[in-house]
């Protein structure tokens, strides 16, 4: 650079940040190389240096050479950064972040790209949208960049066709238009050799094309809105104590915090008033702060508030929600399943989720759904998240910060993801009022508030049937199956409680039927603690089974194990059948006792037609249209 | 808000976290520009205090204005100041060259600091802008057992979420000033007029602009003899800020071998 220009303009003012992505060789270095050209950042030592080093090589001009030459001259300790590179119009100054790194791309891409506050997506005029400018265009949306705009480059490779150029910008404007965007812009460049287009003049080549210029275009970008109009949300990152002051720290994210201000910080749903703002060699403490800023707070009174919780007015606070859908990017190498379990980080809180359903894994070509139920690597998805407890968020088209999250596992962020509630309440009224009714009468803690939580109902399903017919085989996998799913579960079998509960008990007919009502509410009680229960018991008497349902009333559902005793006989896993027919064991349910079939049961699993992985899907089939909640 | 007031938002935001999630913190208080800005930011983030120790590898090489500063500033300001020493350079990798190898010393010292006190998270004032090899750090970034540094396989960093899990035997370095350059840093130490060491400014034509060990820095040339005439030298100059750190021009990649190394 000439020592007589200045390079750095101090004006205070924020570059803007500008991401450049595209499809791979569809001419990113060389469009900035030349854009960089155009705008007079480089000293024209650097062009002759270009120029001579593309001669050289007997090729044109090559542009895209410059980012070579910076990377050798910041090697030689001049100032400029190849991943964030400076130049500036005659309007402001913007900041070129460019994400390299193909292997490592599509983490680099998000690191590199969440800040920006504008995209230009590169599309090769002979080539057409291809699988990464999708897949860039689709990272874009998820990453909030509002303003994307799309260039058309190498238009002197189909001779600046104009009925070409209109079938890409029909399909971009298309695929841009499902993903939620309006691109401000489509423009037709060329950026190689002599005869730039439409980077800074125009082409006689393309007169057909009306619309602004890159520089043109560059200055109608909007800097990233302060969001000082949104709701407060205020995270709360820590709270000291070093010395008489109780601060409470964060950064408003969005809104105003002020002096006086009543705030309530969720999902504790504690409130308290703004005292003070406290802030260290100031002059002047201001009584307001706004959104971008750091700030430290006291309350007016002595209320119990940790990191995690997020601080906003009362009248419009954020969602509380143990479950919401997510739509994700996943950079893992392992992929993403449901049942996993991951910690979740949103704004200062940290969550540990399971991963309730995988509810689409997004084909980028269409924007449709693949049909698949595991994530690979670089792929997008929609899923489902619970947590344990209440999360306070928001949706992410109200709130940029609150309604983002990112996915850890082993140490590492292994994915990010943006929030919607479609399909699921707003839980903190329910939350207030099990908070009202606690404060009532201690033991009431509502039914509907664990189901809530668990996201399902508590149930009994009572898998009645002969010895034999599978019922504690169907009902070990479907726990599992369940389990991993997310639910509660647990199954209940003589296995279990004749060795404890019912140690008491023999096999008279007086012993088992006090056997089926004890299993009958301990089941029940299990389903009122929000658990569904599956109870894997013969109960062959039909009066048994209507004590058992009269225990959980509507929260029973009866099974029917059914295998015809010849079927069973002839499977005998325990060789039952065998000593019962020897007379080696009495009263044996079907051989010397009676089976009393279910009349109407809720559910029907025939083993003697099913495979065994048929039946556990029929009953898990079962709880998720019955039991599950939303 | 300013330029100025989002690279202070950000350094508050990255030291408040930091000492949140991390059990065991320290900052390296190099004495230079960079890291009085660094600790200015860690007092307004903590609002006047400096909840953990700040440390000074000393070469015993250093400038005696800037281990005067030190022990006056520690004291002003009531810091919890840990110095360490460093091996002499015969000990230190033969292969690396003579500058690159002095400053080697550096790492060693502070890795046996390390050793003792076994912190978890340790500051550095370093900025993207300094050197290429420092442009591709993380704001958290991680570092192995022997301190080295993966830069090839780094962590993403976006929406403000930083990596502060990792597995037992790692630490993690923290870079509040990454975004900041040489000129911010002057224009932030006139706007909050923060003490700085007078070898910076101009005496008989020449200055220091970046402070080092004494036998491997040297002054450029120079007549900016007060913050706003370095300002205004910064927006026109072609020489680069560490031209004058000896090790930067021995190989190409002397740097890069510092840094995997754990330096700074």
């Amino acid at each position: 650079m000439s020592a007589a220009t200045p390079h750095i303009m101090l004006s205070g003012q924020n570059p803007l940040q500008l991401v450049i992505v595209g499809h791979v060789d569809h001419g990113k270095s060389t469009f900035v190389g030349r854009l960089l050209y155009e705008t007079g950042a480089l000293p024209e030592s650097k062009v002759q240096q270009i120029r001579a080093v593309s001669e050289r090589r007997g090729q044109r001009m090559e542009w895209a050479f410059l980012l070579d030459a910076f990377q050798a001259e910041r090697d030689q300790g001049i100032t400029i950064d190849v991943s964030r590179i400076p130049f500036k119009t005659t309007r402001r100054q913007y900041v070129i972040i460019d994400a390299p790194g193909h292997k490592e791309f599509l983490k680099n891409m998000v690191t590199g790209a969440a800040d920006a506050e504008g995209a230009f997506l590169m599309i090769d005029a002979k080539e057409g949208l291809q699988e990464q400018s999708r897949r860039h265009a689709y990272l874009l949306s998820l990453m909030g960049t509002h303003q994307v705009s799309v260039l058309v480059t190498k238009m002197d490779l189909i001779d600046y066709d104009h009925d070409k150029f209109m079938v890409i910008e029909r399909d971009m404007r298309a695929y841009l238009h499902e993903l939620g965007f309006t691109p401000k812009a489509i423009v037709p460049i060329a950026a190689q050799g002599n005869d730039a287009a439409n980077i800074v003049k125009r082409s006689s080549k393309m007169l057909w094309y009306t619309g602004p210029t890159v520089i043109e275009l560059l200055d109608t970008l909007e800097p990233r809105p302060r969001n000082e109009q949104l709701p407060l949300r205020l995270p709360i990152q820590d709270v000291y104590r070093f010395d008489e002051r109780r601060i409470f720290a964060g950064q408003v994210e969005t809104g105003r915090l002020a002096v006086g201000d009543r705030l309530i910080f969720s999902p504790s749903g504690k409130s308290a008033t703004v005292k003070t703002i406290e802030e260290w060699n100031t002059d002047q403490v201001p009584d307001v702060v706004t959104a971008g800023e750091p700030v430290g707070f006291t309350l007016d009174q002595q209320i119990f508030v940790e990191r995690g919780e997020i601080a906003s007015h009362e009248q419009d606070a954020p969602v509380l929600t143990n479950v919401f859908r997510g739509s994700i990017f996943w950079f893992n190498d392992k992929p993403l399943r449901a049942g996993d379990v991951l910690k979740m980080k949103l704004a200062s809180a940290e969550h540990t989720v399971t991963v309730q359903s995988v509810d689409e894994v997004i084909d980028t070509e269409d924007l449709g759904g693949t049909g698949r139920k595991e994530v690979q690597r670089s792929e997008v998805a929609k899923v489902t998240l619970r947590a344990r407890g209440m999360m306070a968020l928001d949706e992410a088209s109200r709130s940029p910060l609150t309604g983002r999250f990112v996915l850890v596992d082993n140490f590492r962020i292994v994915g990010g993801g943006t929030i919607s509630m479609e399909g699921y309440p707003d839980q903190r009224d329910l939350v207030t009022i099990r908070g009202t009714n606690l404060t009532a009468s201690v033991t009431q803690v509502d039914r509907s508030a664990r189901w809530g939580r668990n996201g399902h109902k508590g149930a009994v399903l009572w898998m009645t049937g002969l010895s034999g017919a599978g019922k504690s085989t169907v009902a070990r996998e479907a726990e599992k199956v369940l389990f991993l799913k997310g639910y509660n579960v647990y199954v209940l079998d003589g296995d279990n409680v004749r060795g404890g509960l019912n140690a008491n008990l023999g096999f008279s007919p007086e012993d088992r039927a006090e056997n089926i009502r004890r299993v009958g509410e301990v089941a029940a009680l299990f389903a009122d603690a929000g658990t569904i229960c599956l109870a894997s018991f013969i109960s062959p008497y039909a009066a048994d089974r209507v004590r058992a349902r009269e225990a959980a009333g509507d929260m029973f559902h009866e099974v029917y194990v059914r295998a015809d005793l010849e079927v069973c006989e002839e499977r005998d896993p325990k060789g039952l059948y065998k000593k019962a027919r020897a007379g080696e064991i009495s009263e044996f349910t079907g051989i010397s006792a009676p089976y009393e079939s279910p009349e109407s049961p809720q559910l029907e699993i025939n083993t003697a037609q099913l495979t065994i992985d048929e039946g556990v899907a029929a009953l898990v089939n079962y709880v998720e249209s019955q039991i599950r909640l939303g | 808000m300013n330029d100025l007031d989002h690279l202070e938002a950000e350094g508050i935001y990255i030291f408040r976290e930091a000492f949140n999630r991390l059990d065991n913190i320290a900052m390296l208080w190099s004495l230079g520009k960079d890291s009085n800005v660094m600790l200015w930011l860690a007092r307004k983030a903590f609002f006047g205090h400096v909840p953990f120790p700040v440390v000074h590898v000393d070469t015993e090489r250093k400038f005696p204005e800037m281990i005067e500063f030190r022990d006056i500033k520690a004291k002003e300001w009531g810091l919890n100041l840990i110095t360490g020493f460093c091996p002499p350079v015969e000990e230190i990798d033969p292969t690396l060259p003579p500058a690159a190898r002095s400053a080697a010393r550096k790492t060693v010292g502070l890795k046996w600091l390390n050793e003792k006190y076994q912190w978890t998270g340790i500051f550095a004032g370093i900025r993207r802008d300094e050197q290429a090899v420092r442009a591709k750090e993380r704001f958290f970034s991680p570092r192995g057992e022997t301190s080295q540094w993966d830069f090839r396989d780094q962590p993403p960093e976006f929406w403000g979420q930083f990596n502060t899990d990792f597995p037992p035997g790692t630490h993690l370095r923290i870079h509040p000033l990454l975004s900041w350059t040489e000129i911010d840093i002057w224009r932030y130490i006139e706007r909050e007029n923060i003490p700085t060491i007078s070898l910076y400014f101009s005496k008989n034509g020449k200055r220091y602009r970046s402070l080092g060990d004494q036998d491997i820095t040297f002054p450029v040339e120079s007549e900016a003899s007060t913050v706003a005439e370095i300002i205004e030298e910064l927006t026109t100059t072609t020489v680069s800020e560490r031209a004058g750190r000896a090790m930067d021009h021995e190989q190409e990649d002397s740097f890069e071998r510092l840094r995997r190394d754990g330096y700074m």
